[in-house]
């Protein structure tokens, strides 16, 4: 193993009911990057990153074997805590999902779930999470307004801003720009690039300039496969399997 | 090189049609060059003259596949061995043009020599012509070893432009000689001079078309690296 990995894979296989979708996926994450996972509908990707907070553990029939460590714990043990794995790892959709709630309630609900705080203090936490999120100087003079007012790029920075409220270590990105125009993609795409300061960022999306602007890594993968992972710039620019340049040239049917 | 077809059949097409005007481009340089030289050793002035008129084509060349290249970056966003492809011919049409103002240079001289009647020594000539051969032969095979994708081929013949570094140093102790031997030599020999310097860059204009295609082919960048270090790196 790595020593510098902040997520590690081991032997990661992964059924829905009988239906095998990751085959013994091996990898090392490194902290404070960015990594894109890439690769056609129904290749994983969207599967693993689940995996990484157990998300699919909502779901019957859906199980996970082999180990994901997370700086060296094992997140699969049933031994677990799922809360406080999920406080750790923070997970942001595709479609931009605030609660029907305002702006400020948004972010200060799930701090609340975790810490007891002040007012004073609660506020505090709130503006540093909008800041984080690029969204305060938008919304500063209007926090009680309801979320759902906002438009579609900026409900997605505020889903931003509450996943990072907690405080977590790692933050998932479920091809979190699909929904968005270019200008509300690329603010996202800065704000990716800002938050790795803090954070682990795990991005998954169809858009290959996407990934090749926003991560330091690249994975891709095929068939529930990890075909091929490295530094993004090697992966676009020389692959070392025909699978992936086939893929990113856009050789595939 | 990968030469499976992409789903776009259209890009297939633009990637192949841009390949296509690199090679028919080196050909117009190709002839350029054996013109200007021929024009040089036989005293044509109406072939020299013809080669000065026709570096018009070969800048035209130039700008054209330059804009194609860049209609497909912007276009296509190429990735991998498609990007390496791309930024190979931007790359390969520089070096093309400089080798096509080389032969524009030796055609002016060629030209000069004629107005000022001075005539070069045979021994120069010889020298001449052994270089340009040299030299032309390397950028014929450079091109092919692009057609090819042969980094192999690109490596030996950039190993060769040594050879012609050490035919344009003889030719230049020779030509020193001259001078001091017989001042009446020196306008003749220092024209002479020229020519080989341009030839001499001729093969440094080729050497770095086959370091672009091992770039496309292996994906490292070999420029300015030394090619017995280059060798080993491809055996290990």
């Amino acid at each position: 193993m790595t020593e510098n990995a902040k997520i590690a894979v081991r032997n990661l296989d992964f059924y829905y009911g009988d239906n095998k979708s990751l085959k013994g996926i091996n990898l090392d994450l490194p902290g404070n990057q960015v990594t894109a996972f890439i690769g056609p509908s129904g290749c994983g990707k969207s599967t693993l990153l689940r995996v990484f907070n157990r998300m699919y553990s909502l779901y019957p029939g859906q199980r996970a074997t082999g180990q994901v460590l997370l700086d060296g714990e094992d997140i699969l043990s049933p031994s677990y805590n799922v809360n406080l794995l999920r406080a750790r790892v923070g997970m942001v959709f595709q479609k931009p999902t605030p609660f029907p709630m305002s702006i400020y309630d948004n972010i200060s609900f799930g701090i609340k779930l975790y810490e007891k705080l002040r007012k004073v203090e609660l506020d505090e936490r709130v503006e540093q999470a909008l800041r984080q999120a690029a969204l305060w100087d938008e919304v500063k003079d209007n926090l009680k307004k309801s979320g759902l007012s906002l438009s579609g790029g900026q409900q997605q920075r505020l889903c931003i801003a509450r996943a990072v409220a907690v405080r977590p270590e790692v933050i998932l990105l479920d091809e979190p720009t699909s929904a968005l125009d270019p200008i509300a993609t690329l603010k996202i795409e800065e704000l990716v690039a800002e938050l790795r300061e803090h954070f682990t960022l795990l991005i998954v999306t169809h858009n290959m300039q996407q990934a090749a602007r926003v991560s330091d890594y690249t994975a891709f993968m095929y068939l529930g496969e990890m075909v091929e992972y490295g530094p993004t710039q090697q992966l676009f620019t020389n692959p070392q399997k025909k699978q992936t340049e086939d893929y990113i040239t856009g050789r595939y049917g | 090189m990968n030469s499976d077809p992409h789903v776009s059949q259209r890009f297939d097409d633009e990637l192949h049609a841009v390949h296509e005007l690199v090679h028919r481009m080196a050909g117009v340089v190709e002839e350029q060059m054996r013109n200007a030289l021929t024009a040089l050793l036989q005293q044509d002035e109406s072939l020299a003259n013809e080669v000065v008129g026709g570096d018009n084509v070969v800048n035209g060349y130039e700008l054209r596949i330059e804009e194609e290249c860049i209609n497909i970056l912007v276009r296509r966003q190429p990735a991998a061995g498609d990007l390496r492809l791309v930024m190979t011919l931007i790359k390969s049409i520089a070096d093309l043009e400089r080798i096509g103002d080389k032969a524009v240079k030796i055609a002016s001289m060629a030209l000069s020599m004629q107005r000022s009647s001075a005539s070069i020594n045979g021994r120069f000539l010889r020298d001449i012509k052994t270089m340009g051969d040299y030299a032309l032969g390397m950028l014929r095979r450079a091109m092919d070893a692009l057609a090819n994708g042969d980094a192999d081929a690109a490596l030996e013949i950039a190993k060769g432009d040594e050879e012609l570094n050490q035919e344009y140093r003889a030719a230049l102790r020779r030509l020193i000689t001259y001078m001091m031997e017989d001042p009446r030599t020196i306008t003749p020999a220092i024209d002479a001079l020229f020519v080989a310097k341009a030839l001499e860059r001729v093969g440094d204009h080729a050497r770095n078309l086959c370091e672009y295609v091992i770039y496309l082919v292996k994906g490292v960048n070999v420029r300015h690296i030394p090619l017995e270090e280059v060798r080993q790196q491809f055996q290990d």
